[in-house]
Formats: C-alpha cells, sequence, structure tokens
C-alpha cells in the first residue's frame, strides 16, 4: 500500500516537471529540470527494485546527459526560438505512440504475479538444473557466462567499442592540451 | 517513523520543485538542483530502511557521488562558459 502511494507521489513529481519542462524557454533551466527528472526516475526504479537500472538512470541521464546538455548550450544559444503554438502533426504522432505504448501494456503481468513469463518459462530450469548442467554454485554467473554467453559476448564488444571511442576522444585532447602548456 | 521521515522528504521535494519550477535566477534553480539530489539520496536510504532492507544504502552514497559531480560540471559552466580542460583563465585571473 505504502509502496504504491509512494510510486503515485514520485510519478505526479515526474509529471509536474515534464509539462514545466515543456513551458521553460531557458534552455539550462529546462536541463537543470531534465536532471531533477532522472533523479526522481532512479529513485522510482529503485522503489521498484530495480537497482540496475536505476544506476544507469542516475548516471547517464543525471549525470552525463546534463553535462554533455551543458556543454552543448556553450557551443550554442541558450535561449529556445518561440515555436508555432499547436504543432499537429507531432502531437498526432505523439498521442499515437502513447496510445499504443498504453495498448501494449494491457497485456503485462500484474507486479509480482507467480504465473508470469518470466517465472514460469527457464527460470526454474536455471534455478535447478544449472549446477549439473553447467557447474558453478553460483545460478547468476550461469545464466550469464553460458545459458546467456552470446548476450554477455554481445555487451563486451559494445562496452570495449566505447572505450576504445572514449580512450580515442581523451588522447587527442590529452596531446593538444600538453603542446599548450608551457 | 520511516513513514512519517517519507512524507516529511516528499513535502521536502514538493517545495523545492516549485522553487526548481518558478525560481527566478538560475542560482535558485542550481541550489534546487543540488537538493533534490540530496533529498533522493535521503528517499533511497529512508525507503530502504522502511522495506526492511538497508542493503539499498550503497546505492544512496554512489547517488550522492554523482550528483556531487554534476553539481562540480553545473558550476564550471557557470565559470568558465563552457565545460573545456580548463586551461582558460577565469574571469577573476584576467583582472589581475
Amino acid at each position: 500500500m505504502s509502496e504504491v502511494l509512494i510510486n503515485q507521489i514520485l510519478l505526479a513529481f515526474m509529471l509536474v516537471i515534464a509539462i514545466g519542462v515543456l513551458y521553460q524557454r531557458n534552455l539550462f533551466a529546462a536541463a537543470m529540470l531534465m536532471s531533477i527528472y532522472s533523479l526522481l526516475a532512479a529513485a522510482l526504479f529503485v522503489v521498484l527494485d530495480a537497482v540496475d537500472v536505476a544506476f544507469t538512470e542516475a548516471a547517464v541521464g543525471a549525470g552525463i546527459s546534463i553535462i554533455l546538455a551543458l556543454g552543448t548550450l556553450a557551443l550554442t544559444c541558450g535561449e529556445q526560438k518561440p515555436r508555432p503554438v499547436l504543432a499537429t502533426g507531432p502531437l498526432l504522432v505523439v498521442l499515437l505512440t502513447g496510445g499504443m505504448l498504453i495498448y501494449g501494456t494491457l497485456d503485462m503481468p500484474y507486479y509480482g504475479d507467480p504465473e508470469a513469463a518470466a517465472h514460469t518459462g527457464v527460470a526454474s530450469r536455471y534455478l535447478q538444473d544449472s549446477a549439473n548442467e553447467v557447474g558453478p554454485p553460483n545460478v547468476v554467473t550461469s545464466v550469464l557466462a553460458s545459458y546467456r554467453g552470446y548476450d554477455t559476448l554481445g555487451e563486451t564488444v559494445v562496452i570495449f567499442a566505447a572505450g576504445i571511442g572514449v580512450f580515442a576522444l581523451m588522447g587527442r585532447g590529452r596531446r593538444k592540451a600538453t603542446r599548450k602548456v608551457k | 517513523m520511516f513513514s512519517a521521515a517519507i512524507i516529511a522528504i516528499f513535502i521536502t521535494m514538493a517545495l523545492t520543485l516549485a522553487r526548481a519550477l518558478l525560481g527566478p535566477t538560475v542560482y535558485d534553480r542550481l541550489l534546487a538542483v543540488n537538493s533534490f539530489g540530496t533529498l533522493t539520496v535521503l528517499l533511497i536510504a529512508v525507503h530502504g530502511f522502511l522495506m526492511g532492507r538497508p542493503a539499498f544504502l550503497d546505492i544512496a552514497l554512489v547517488y550522492a557521488l554523482i550528483s556531487f559531480i554534476g553539481t562540480i560540471a553545473v558550476l564550471k559552466f557557470f565559470e568558465y562558459g563552457d565545460l573545456g580542460p580548463g586551461e582558460r583563465v577565469s574571469f577573476d585571473e584576467e583582472q589581475e
């Protein structure tokens, strides 16, 4: 009961901030409001027990994207240009997408439903047979390294590529900086 | 007792939100974002104790660190006008 109430209050805060961002012309203030929005989303994920998602949301949403937005504002202008009052086409697209998403949630199982597909599928086999089939006593290790091995390989490739990209970007910046320092 | 603490945090969050939405100057908004980060940390910590799982306290600590880094970035933006590597002289040093 209290958890549902906490969720609803957090969602209400997020709604207020989203409307505030829409009506905000000063882009710096909009970036600040989006930071609060990300913090609220992260808190909501923690309340919903999705701790790993909450970590990502806090680091990416409240951390890096706000810094990137500020860097963009430093290069461009800080005020939004006036726009048409009602843009019918984009409004229709947004309403259609939102309606389809809400329609999609109707098929979802209830929160914590033991009959949900995630609990009746392969999970019980993982829990019971992974010690014989794979070996490690830790089920999470078996799932990540064996049952979903290709998935983990793909994730590792993505992280490796991102690391190479960061090194390429930072390496260039550092050479430039050392040349300038007397 | 934890419920009362959560209600108090929510009321403070609402007040901070009002300042972030209405705040006439950017400094009001910056302060609102900073205190909202602190309030999120508090909310996660108190929620962990309310639900009987204080293990989530570590997450609250990481949030405090992220919020601090974000505030540093915003302040750097104010001081230098961009997020450059820091080789620019600030306005005060130029005056000397």
